[in-house]
């Protein structure tokens, strides 16, 4: 899977590698913890995980601005802490309980930050891809120039509402990044077994819409990528694609007996291709930070992401009458 | 320290597995990430990764040990050079439930009824001017006014702006606010309602409409999926303040596809609200309050009553609030419920049975979602009879539900059965007779009155 466009080694601070490496490896960490608690009965019904995928989002993120805004599918925890928003609170909200960010009302795969521009966490495949494209639509309409990121799967692009989006994205030159996560499976179907033409950001040639595919295992390559993308759109170009290569480590959910591929074939990516592996192998070499100093980054993180599963243990359910509340608005909710 | 190994649950309703096979052994490192072993469940075998890292301590419960219960103890793991504790070496299962298992109270299914009480104020005072208005203008400067009240509110469909509406309802609205706030749409309902989703998550008001809701299948999911249930799966952050709208129901002779009543599909969805006007001055006040409403409101016009002329009140700021049904005309004998073009049948057989002097109540509920079901139970304690009427199919209708509501709640009051007037139950016909066939008809209505007050 080497990308097409050898990525351009930037320069690069010891601060912003830094940076990556601890964003990243609380995702990953984050992820794990969300699977022991799986496990253990705390989490229930699905819950997707992002191990593996971690330069995607955090890549991304460095190309945002203030009130950018991001919407995702149900793989959507590295999303919501690469933007900021609080591991407590999603984890709480893994939990189901009172201090998760939807109330314990949302679960794994529907949360949402106003605060934070963070619009779903959407269950159903490809839906995201409208309501983000609207999100654009909104920000054009009021007149400044916030860009959307709009993420969804190798799988989502065989929706036929992606292609309804992305005519009337470049019709209307709206401000939107779509970001074709392609971690080469969907569920149990891989890119091969589902499309004749597998270059999926070149789809958006039919429309009008410029792109490029990008090694998602490479947070720096996403940055660089993720700044060209918002230049466009911010320049009132219209939207814009990213095909980001990556790749799954864990299943499609918990309950993903991985029958589709070999053992080897994931080994083999970890090994050789993993994202924090990769900055971690940057930091040391460039003697940006001695491994004293990334065991400390380490023990941190950890203290973190424990803090948020013991927060979402203790957290309480949430309370009966919240059943009935929160299914008819009585005000519009104003902006963040 | 010592980290135990649990049983993992590999599914939401996992109970227990067999621990097929270990693919570390006593003394192993590990990291996390490494596969430990292979799990097997009734559904499928499953590998099993290591969260922490560590030694191999103790393997607890060897491979082949079929029925191993989840978060069980099944290995220990501990550091570099440390020993494994005494009392983890021994296998126990877990008995404690790590979430305890509340089940939700469901509401009590019937209360003692209060009495219910009809609002009967009037739509407007009865010295205000009324102008007749046809239902399409009535919408259009429904939708005008409050364009002019609220810079977020636009609209967007197909033909919507230079064809000046493929029904004629947006006529001029292109010129006075222009091509940014009414947009033409390319035919695509599923990506032009997630459009206009996402931008009312963004903050706009937008007002989406379908050229027919026939269409809007193709759009359901974002309706149902992405509009109506936001603000409950965000606990309240973020929702889709925004009208669907468009024709709905049978017209004349354009077959199976295109006349479909959708009124009944929609009344079902919680975090929806769902309206069907009327007369002019219905279409005029629901749709103002349609469009401030802050949530997703499904407005379901007819075509065949676009061209009805009613009175309008000559008011700066007319609206009808929803929830509230108008007592169209009032009677003693039997109830007649009804909405949208279902009136017309209602208002005319309640004209027949005038003249064979049964004295029909006739109800224009007007909001389906909320439904206004104490001015029907109100008038069903009185008349001790009821007939509904509607286009759309019998098996799930508004009737069905309305019929059960009075069956738990003014049971004693009923001196006959409900019946409920509906649509035949066959895909529309083209042929003009067949299709007039299975439309309902005022006699229909007439008929049912009868038999309920056994005349």
């Amino acid at each position: 899977m080497p990308p097409k466009k050898a990525a351009a080694k930037p320069n690069v601070s010891a601060e912003e590698l830094l940076g990556h490496y601890r964003e990243m490896l609380l995702i990953r960490r984050f992820e794990e913890k969300a699977g022991q608690l799986y496990g253990m009965g705390l989490i229930g019904g699905f819950c997707h995980l992002y191990i593996g995928q971690e330069a995607v989002v955090v890549g991304l993120e460095a190309a945002a601005e203030d009130g950018d805004k991001r919407i995702t599918s149900y793989r959507d925890h590295g999303h919501m802490l690469a933007c900021g928003m609080d591991p407590k609170g999603i984890m709480a909200e893994l939990t189901g309980r009172e201090g998760g960010f939807s109330k314990g009302k949302g679960g794994s795969m529907h949360m949402f930050s106003k605060e934070k521009h963070f619009y779903g966490g959407h269950g159903i495949v490809g839906a995201q891809v409208p309501l983000g494209a609207g999100l654009a639509f909104s920000d054009k309409y009021k007149g400044n120039d916030h860009v959307t990121f709009t993420y969804f799967g190798d799988g989502a692009a065989n929706q036929g509402q992606v292609y309804e989006t992305y005519n009337m994205a470049e019709l209307w030159d709206l401000p939107v990044v779509f970001v074709i996560e392609n971690n080469q499976y969907a569920m149990g179907t891989s890119v091969q077994r589902s499309t004749k033409s597998p270059s999926l950001w070149e789809r958006g040639a039919a429309y009008g819409i410029p792109g490029e595919e990008v090694d998602g295992m490479n947070v720096l390559a996403v940055k660089e990528a993720g700044k060209r993308a918002v230049a466009h759109c911010r320049a009132g170009k219209g939207p814009y694609i990213l095909e980001v290569k990556t790749y799954r480590y864990r299943g499609h959910s918990m309950s993903d007996p991985a029958k589709y591929r070999t053992r080897e074939e994931v080994q083999k990516m970890r090994d050789e291709r993993d994202p924090i592996e990769q900055i971690r192998e940057m930091l040391l070499t460039g003697k940006h930070a001695s491994d004293d100093d990334l065991k400390a980054i380490d023990k941190e993180i950890k203290a973190i992401v424990n803090e948020a599963a013991e927060f979402s243990k203790d957290s309480p359910e949430p309370a009966l009458d919240e059943l009935w509340t929160d299914i008819y608005a009585t005000e519009i909710p104003q902006e963040a | 320290m010592a980290t135990e190994i649990l049983m993992p649950a590999l599914s939401p309703t996992m109970e227990e597995g067999t621990l097929a096979k270990w693919l570390v052994k006593e003394g192993d490192t590990v990291s996390s990430g490494d596969i430990l072993a292979e799990i097997e469940t009734d559904k499928a075998t499953m590998e099993f990764e290591a969260v922490d890292e560590g030694v191999v301590g103790k393997i607890v419960v060897p491979e082949g040990t079929e029925g191993v219960k989840v978060n069980e103890v099944i290995a220990i793991l501990v550091e570099e050079g440390e020993d494994v504790p005494e009392a983890a070496a021994a296998p126990a299962a877990r008995d404690e439930a790590p979430i305890e298992d509340t089940p939700a109270k469901a509401p009590a299914a019937v209360a003692a009824p209060a009495a219910p009480v009809a609002d009967a104020t009037p739509d407007w005072d009865a010295d205000v001017e009324v102008k007749q208005t046809t239902v399409r203008e009535a919408l259009r400067d429904a939708m005008a006014e409050e364009m002019r009240r609220d810079e977020d509110v636009f609209l967007m469909g197909e033909e919507v702006a230079e064809y000046q509406g493929a029904y004629k309802i947006s006529q001029g609205l292109l010129d006075e606010f222009g091509a940014k706030r009414v947009i033409d749409t390319p035919i695509t309902e599923h990506g032009f309602a997630g459009i206009g989703v996402g931008a009312a998550f963004g903050g706009l008001k937008p007002i989406v409409e379908f050229m027919t809701f026939n269409f809007a299948m193709q759009a359901i999911d974002h309706i149902i999926n992405s509009a109506a249930k936001t603000l409950y799966m965000s606990g309240g952050q973020m929702g889709a303040p925004m009208v669907f709208r468009g024709p709905n129901g049978a017209a004349a002779r354009v077959g199976a596809q295109h006349s479909q009543d959708y009124a009944a599909w929609y009344m079902q969805i919680p975090g929806l609200k769902v309206v069907m006007p009327y007369s002019a001055a219905d279409a005029k006040g629901l749709m103002k309050t349609a469009i401030r409403d802050p949530n997703p409101v499904i407005f379901l016009e007819n075509e065949i009553l676009y061209g009805k002329s009613f009175d309008v009140p000559v008011m700066d700021d007319f609206t009808i609030p929803f929830g509230k049904a108008k007592i169209e005309r009032a009677g003693d004998d039997v109830t007649i419920v009804s909405f949208g073009i279902g009136m017309t049948y209602a208002l005319a057989a309640a004209e027949k049975l005038a003249e064979d002097g049964i004295n029909a109540e006739v109800i224009n509920l007007r909001s389906l979602r909320p439904m206004d079901t104490a001015t029907i139970l109100a008038s069903v304690r009185k008349t001790n009879r009821c007939v509904t009427v509607e286009e759309g199919w019998p098996q799930g209708s508004v009737g069905g539900y309305i019929s059960g509501v009075i069956m738990q709640e003014a049971f004693d009051y009923l001196d006959a059965p409900v019946i409920t007037c509906t649509g035949k139950d066959v895909p529309m016909p083209y042929a003009a007779n067949l299709e007039k066939h299975a439309l309902l008809t005022a006699d229909e209505v007439v008929d049912a009155c009868k038999q309920v007050t056994y005349r």
